[in-house]
């Protein structure tokens, strides 16, 4: 683990209050406070469902520290997009990330992983790791 | 050859078409989908044309470029980074010539579509704007006609087949019988080359 600055993360919906409900639950249960930067990217800019490029820019570029960005999206357009930004290459910060991992799981895990000091590989392979555990 | 003034013409001859089949598009995209591929695509599409009405990039690269950013930031739905990565990679394929030849445009135009499938990871026959997209750019060297009664032919036999990418897919054999919106779209923006040629 690192002890230098946190990785960033944001969580990338269709929804607003997805985005801001899931951002509270993996804080809550990383239980670091504010230690670790999370910024959300719900729904289109008017509020609707749907994904905004400019809300996920302005989201990665609140929570970047130097450390690097992980980015996780729930549903088609949303992973999309950021990959299109990815692509672009001057759109997100530098060391942006985009996770292979379920969204609200893997939102748990990242956060938790960043809060305990993780870097971006860390935070990225405890997220991926998610999809690896079966519920039935 | 192909000038900026011509790229410059698609865009809005699309804008325009987009603009007119708003409503049908959205029909289309009601029983499979989740009904705002038009209004996402008008959105869009008018984005490009007021950014190049500002702008006026001078070469075809550039406009290519300025419209597929453009798309990837205002259409909001999975088509704007779709059609943001068609525009955009065609437009670095072409790079900063001041004027390309038919040939040229056929092989940009088929890197922007390798990018889309990679992008998507859709494949032709998955009932997706790839259905249109691939075989517009098959015919593209019979001219721009040939190229959009491809993109038509691939639309129309998009009916039969069932989803296998995006919201339509969730919908499993349910999906079949529905002409794929986004296929519909993309025929819309190759037809839009015949009317930029004039």
């Amino acid at each position: 683990m690192s002890g230098g600055e946190p990785v960033g993360i944001v969580l990338v919906s269709h929804s607003a209050a997805v985005a801001t409900a899931v951002a509270e639950l993996a804080r809550g249960l990383a239980g670091g406070g504010d230690a670790v930067p999370v910024a959300t990217a719900g729904g289109t800019e008017d509020g609707g469902l749907g994904t905004s490029a400019e809300l996920i820019a302005a989201a990665a570029a609140a929570v970047d520290r130097g450390a690097g960005v992980a980015l996780l999206a729930d549903l088609g357009s949303s992973v999309l997009t950021v990959k299109a930004l990815l692509a672009e290459g001057d759109e997100l910060p530098d060391g942006s990330r985009l996770l292979d991992a379920p969204f609200v799981e893997g939102a748990v895990a990242a956060v938790v992983t960043a809060t305990a000091g993780g870097d971006l590989e860390e935070v990225a392979a405890a997220a991926e790791e998610a999809y690896s555990y079966r519920k039935v | 050859m192909l000038d900026a003034d011509f790229f410059r013409r698609w865009m809005t001859a699309a804008a325009a078409s987009v603009d007119r089949e708003a409503e049908h598009l959205t029909a289309l995209d009601s029983p499979i989908g989740d009904a705002d591929h038009g209004s996402n695509l008008r959105r869009g599409f008018l984005a490009v044309a007021a950014a190049l009405e500002k702008e006026a990039p001078d070469t075809p690269g550039a406009v290519l470029v300025l419209a597929g950013r453009q798309l990837i930031s205002t259409v909001g739905g999975a088509s704007g980074p779709l059609y943001g990565t068609l525009l955009r990679r065609t437009g670095k394929a072409l790079g900063d010539a001041a004027e390309v030849s038919e040939e040229r445009f056929a092989e940009a135009l088929d890197a922007g579509v390798d990018a889309v499938m990679r992008l998507g990871g859709a494949a032709p026959g998955d009932k997706t704007m790839i259905d249109a997209l691939v075989p517009a750019v098959a015919a593209l060297g019979e001219g721009f006609g040939a190229a959009a009664a491809a993109a038509e032919r691939g639309a129309e036999a998009t009916v039969p087949l069932q989803a296998r990418k995006g919201r339509a897919s969730y919908l499993g054999e349910r999906s079949i019988g529905h002409r794929d919106p986004g296929a519909t779209s993309a025929a819309l923006l190759v037809a839009a080359l015949t009317e930029a040629a004039g």
